[in-house]
């Protein structure tokens, strides 16, 4: 028996010719195959099987090995090996304490990074006593307008030792004031803080909605808080560029890497034009995606992934140090393929989703509750989704062999397709005139917008199965769950400490100081965090900054795409 | 039981906005009950100024005429909005989506702003929009605005068929001269660039005062060849404010030409011989397709089979009509 | 002479979940329907006042933000208030079973929530319209 020689393609082609023309057929003829075509969920048609013929144009470079450039296997040498991912589940719900004790609990259970969900009022920049909050204060996650909630939020939680992820966008250059006003207040070493701020405001625009001010004042905040944390906080991530939202929106897997990347560009972009230098802030630079359900395109989408960054890192943008060009991400289960009916299903997938997650070399997963589709999650769904993760981890020793699908025919193959249309996409976006301008004309969301209804109608033909909505569907089924509930005192709480802060504080100097911050404001050479530090250390709430900052930069308005 | 039209109009004239939208769907739903009863809203009518503002898709028009209405809501005019967008050619829906960009006057009990769609070429768009340009009228708004989109004959006719008529042209949106690709640069009493925040607009009014020294005599001139009307082009940003409060300015001068002049008196002829015609072609059509009238019927067969032909049948229908 | 239904579909509050209001856009635009979409956080006033000028048959807010309880109230107020009851209010979004009883009696219509097929969505809306009759 000849070993198969990736010199010899000829000798392959023919056997491939033979196995069609006999075994394939003889098989087909019985019984004819599921599908004349089939594709990932993401639409790249797959092939029955693969063979050396579709890895052989892959320069052996580009695949490497993990830790080296240009990633694909991984970011680092040992990976798991040393440490596991973090695991990470969001919570925030109520007030401070409320979700200060799930945090606690979550610890307790062996989580080992902490994630805060914020409100809508919080995420939006509006004080809990605003009429818009009306209903909403401390509903979808944790209500905060004051440093004094934040203390409340992380009593007891040492910062110097766990590291916090803020789900945080419009508002969170505020939030990471807070945090550093907090962990100054303790007497923390600020160059010891670990964590991220999502931050990722273009993403806003097209995905998850959430903004206050056009797109370039919103911009150059970013801007603010990638250059202050690269002098201040050498470990800490001011931003989590989010590939999560814009798939979760509806689009593809293949849009959501390239529109992420598209935006991760024009943040480096801006912060170069400061002066900085790129490996100064790069490598601090993280990313945040989801995890589909469609098993290997997934891993392959995370490998290209690494791949393309590293690639733009250093061939666009020069960077020198490996740091800058190693990609590291957070990964979410997809929260939008999972259902209400026949809820508990719902485990089985997310484990199938966590599980590409970590073949395909994430640094940090949250696998979300069995209860998504109800209300933000109990207790016991996260600490079944907790398990999750640590049954994957400690009983299936998938985490022993970094990269264990590198060198699949098909892997290879896939992720290189990805990259390339990645590149691809990319181009195009240049070709336009940009991100910023292709946000304005809803480019972006369109495609997002095309593919989420071609999704829906794929459900609704049956096309796209989904167990218990249409496929398996029982009738007249009665949920057996218990759902988050939503305390109904959680407003008058928060508002009765918002409104002692605002008793409290000294409003002379809280007015002095947000005169000073329009000045930072109004020129773009400063940096708007420091005033931001005094501020909330002052005792000014979100709203006070906000609001102040609305009067110079108005407000953005969508132009809906549908 | 639903209300009778004619409660409705009673209701309108003392400014009842509920009554005058709920005429506006009957009206154009062609409900017969309600056809009797806009005759006299549109005697009641009569007193608004008519503001028509066309241009291509993404010009600007909707944005514009948020601000501008934020201008003439300064002096106290009440002002009605008719928005008009494109419906699907293949599902004859659609989504109407000026309104999102009027946000800022939702909450202003002064505006009333109606979405319409076209709804193709046998819709009656015309008489429609313009049925509710007089609801609005009767209702005592001062200023009527219709904003229609100058792709197609009927939208830009409906344009022409107010007191004052806009164009909107925008930097950004190719090299020619936008109104004279859309056919729409000699209906224009003012042409407005808009977007003007931006570094290319300057460009635009450039090449669109040189088309217009060029083009043909748009002055408009009095018995003595005294010009009383130039076509000027107004410069207007709906991000900084620029050109607004001059635009509003410019309406209001053009309206003043207008007002008890020969010139506005023979607008005003050329509108309502627009109207008649448009009603009439209307009430025609659907007199034609509603029939249940044996007499067309029989025509149709007729001239299927080659016994009669369209034209001796077309024209002996119409004698029926006496004009 | 049938118009096409005239439906406003809304957003309200501060809730962002726009996936969903999209896909019901564009399905009830594809079927045929009038469609004007308010835009993303909208207060019940503006949402209202919209309602009554546009003089729609369906009044649909999408909400998954769980502040259905807080603004369903004040809109179904706000149409009575206006003189437009006669508004057909639909839910659509995220909705805990619980609170669909309470909503219906309060005036809202129908609730057609996660996973509805766009089509079920269309002819609802058609036979609540053909239900209401003329008016
Ligand atoms: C996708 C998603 C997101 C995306 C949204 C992207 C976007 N632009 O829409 C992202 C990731 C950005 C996101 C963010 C957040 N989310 Co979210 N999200 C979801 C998720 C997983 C699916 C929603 C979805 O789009 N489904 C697909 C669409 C097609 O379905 P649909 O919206 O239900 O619409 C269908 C029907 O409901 C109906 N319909 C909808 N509207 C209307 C209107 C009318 C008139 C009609 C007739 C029908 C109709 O028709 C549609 C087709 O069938 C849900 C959980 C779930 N399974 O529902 C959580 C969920 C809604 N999110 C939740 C939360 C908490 C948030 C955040 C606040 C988290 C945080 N603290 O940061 C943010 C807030 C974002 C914001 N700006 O508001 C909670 C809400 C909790 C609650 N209501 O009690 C949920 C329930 C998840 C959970 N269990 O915690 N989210
Ligand atoms: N820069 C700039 N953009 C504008 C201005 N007016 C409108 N736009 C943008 O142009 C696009 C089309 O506007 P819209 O009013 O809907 O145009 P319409 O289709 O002509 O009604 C939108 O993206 C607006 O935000 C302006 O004055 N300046
Ligand atoms: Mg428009």
């Amino acid at each position: 028996m000849s070993t198969l020689n990736k010199e010899d393609p000829k000798q392959l082609v023919k056997q491939l010719e033979l196995w069609e023309d006999n075994e394939v057929n003889t098989f087909l003829n019985k019984q004819p195959e599921r599908e004349d075509n089939f594709y990932t969920l993401g639409g790249f048609p797959v092939k029955r099987t693969y063979t050396a013929l579709d890895t052989k144009d892959i320069p052996i470079d580009d695949i490497g090995l993990p830790g080296q450039y240009p990633f694909t296997r991984g970011p680092y040498p040992t990976m798991y090996r040393s440490r596991y991912w973090t695991m990470r589940q969001i919570a925030g719900f109520g007030t401070g304490e409320d979700t200060n004790n799930r945090f606690k609990y979550l610890i307790s259970q062996g989580q080992t990074g902490l994630s805060t969900d914020f409100d809508m009022p919080t995420l939006m920049g509006y004080d809990s006593d605003h009429p818009m909050s009306d209903g909403e204060v401390g509903r979808e996650g944790v209500a905060i307008d004051t440093l004094a909630d934040m203390e409340a939020l992380f009593d007891g939680i040492d910062l110097e030792k766990i590291s916090v992820s803020m789900t945080i966008n419009p508002t969170a250059w505020i939030l990471l004031a807070m945090y550093i006003a907090l962990a100054k207040r303790r007497g923390d070493d600020l160059n010891k803080l670990s964590g991220t701020v999502q931050a990722d405001i273009l993403k806003e625009y097209v995905a998850q909605k959430e903004y206050i001010y056009p797109i370039s004042p919103s911009v150059r905040i970013v801007r603010d808080c990638i250059t202050y944390c690269a002098e201040n906080m050498k470990r800490y991530n001011p931003i989590n560029i989010s590939g999560y939202h814009i798939s979760e929106a509806g689009s593809s897997p293949l849009h959501e890497i390239a529109f992420t990347m598209a935006n991760a560009t024009t943040y480096v972009e801006e912060v170069v034009k400061t002066g900085m230098d790129v490996d100064q802030f790069a490598p601090r630079l993280a990313f945040f995606f989801v995890g589909q359900a469609d098993f290997f395109e997934e891993i392959a989408k995370f490998r290209a992934a690494r791949r393309v960054w590293a690639k733009i890192m250093k061939n666009q943008f020069g960077a020198k140090k490996a740091e800058s060009m190693r990609l590291r991400f957070h990964c979410q289960t997809a929260a939008a393929s999972l259902t209400k009916p026949q809820y508990k299903v719902n485990i089985m997938r997310t484990t199938v989703q966590a599980l590409a997650a970590v073949l395909g070399g994430a640094q940090s997963l949250h696998t979300n509750g069995m209860d998504e589709a109800f209300a933000i999650p109990t207790e016991e769904a996260m600490k079944i989704a907790l398990r999750t993760q640590q049954v994957i981890a400690d009983e299936t020793n998938v985490a022993n062999v970094i990269d264990p699908l590198g060198g699949s025919y098909f892997l290879e193959n896939l992720t290189t397709q990805y990259e390339n249309k990645i590149f691809e996409i990319l181009d195009e976006v240049k070709e336009k005139g940009g991100t910023i301008k292709l946000i304005e004309e809803g480019w972006f969301q369109k495609h997002i917008a095309d593919f989420a209804y071609e999704t829906a109608l794929k459900k609704q033909d049956g096309q796209k199965p989904v167990i218990g909505v249409n496929k398996y569907v029982e009738e007249n089924e009665q949920a057996d769950i218990t759902t988050h509930p939503y305390d109904s005192t959680t407003a008058d709480r928060q508002i009765s400490r918002l409104q002692t802060v605002r008793a409290t504080r000294d409003n002379n100097k809280i007015e002095k100081l947000l005169n000073e911050l329009i000045e930072v404001a109004k020129d773009e050479r400063q940096n708007i965090m420091p005033i931001t530090i005094e501020l909330v250390d002052a005792g000014a709430t979100m709203g006070d900054i906000v609001e102040k900052l609305r009067t110079l930069w108005g407000t953005y308005r969508e132009n809906p795409v549908f | 039981m639903p209300t009778s039209s004619a409660d409705l109009v009673a209701r309108l004239k003392k400014g009842d906005l509920r009554a005058a939208s709920r005429l506006m769907s009957r009206a154009e739903a062609h409900d017969d009950e309600t056809l009797n009863s806009l005759g006299a809203i549109y005697k009641a009518a009569g007193q608004a100024h008519i503001v028509g503002l066309t241009g291509v898709p993404g010009s600007g028009k909707s944005t514009l005429v948020s601000k501008l209405v934020e201008g003439m809501r300064e002096d106290g005019r009440k002002v009605g909005i008719i928005a008009i967008d494109p419906s699907s050619p293949f599902s004859g829906g659609a989504i109407l989506g000026d309104r999102i960009r009027m946000t800022n006057l939702v909450m202003d009990e002064g505006v009333f702003i109606r979405s319409m769609a076209t709804r193709g070429s046998t819709g009656g768009l015309a008489r429609s929009a313009l049925t509710s340009v007089d609801i609005l009228d009767a209702a005592g708004f001062d200023v009527i605005i219709i904003e229609t989109v100058g792709v197609g004959q009927d939208e830009v006719e409906i344009a022409k068929a107010s007191h004052s008529t806009l164009v909107v042209s925008a930097p950004g949106l190719g090299d020619d001269v936008q109104a004279i690709k859309a056919g729409i640069l000699e209906i224009a009493d003012i042409h407005v660039v808009s977007k003007c925040d931006r570094s290319d607009s300057n460009r635009t009014i450039t090449d669109l005062k040189v088309m217009l020294a060029m083009g043909i005599n748009i002055a408009i001139k009095d018995r003595d060849g005294k010009p009383l009307w130039q076509v000027p082009v107004v410069g207007t940003s709906s991000e900084t404010g620029e050109g607004i409060k001059t635009l509003i300015d410019t309406l209001d001068k053009h309206r003043n030409v207008h007002l008890n002049t020969e010139l506005g008196e023979e607008r005003l002829r050329q509108i309502a011989e627009y109207r008649t015609f448009k009603t009439a072609e209307d009430l025609l059509r659907n007199r034609f397709f509603k029939s249940t009238n044996k007499t067309i019927k029989n025509v149709v067969e007729q001239i299927a089979k080659r016994e009669s032909d369209p034209f001796t049948a077309s024209n002996d229908l119409l004698k029926k009509i006496a004009f | 002479m049938g118009l096409p239904i005239r439906v406003l579909l809304a957003k309200v509050g501060l809730d962002g979940h726009d996936r969903g209001v999209k896909v019901v856009a564009r399905t009830l635009r594809d079927a045929g329907m009038d469609v004007i979409y308010t835009g993303l956080h909208r207060t019940p006033e503006e949402v209202v006042n919209a309602a009554v000028q546009e003089d729609v048959d369906i009044l649909g807010i999408s909400l998954l933000s769980g502040a259905h309880m807080t603004i369903c109230p004040k809109i179904m107020q706000l149409l009575e208030d206006k003189d437009a009851a006669d508004t057909i209010v639909v839910v659509g979004g995220v909705v805990p079973d619980e609170d669909v009883t309470p909503l219906k009696e309060m005036g809202v219509k129908e609730l057609l929530l996660q996973d509805t097929p766009p089509k079920e969505i269309v002819a609802r809306l058609e036979k609540l319209v053909e239900e209401r009759g003329p008016r």
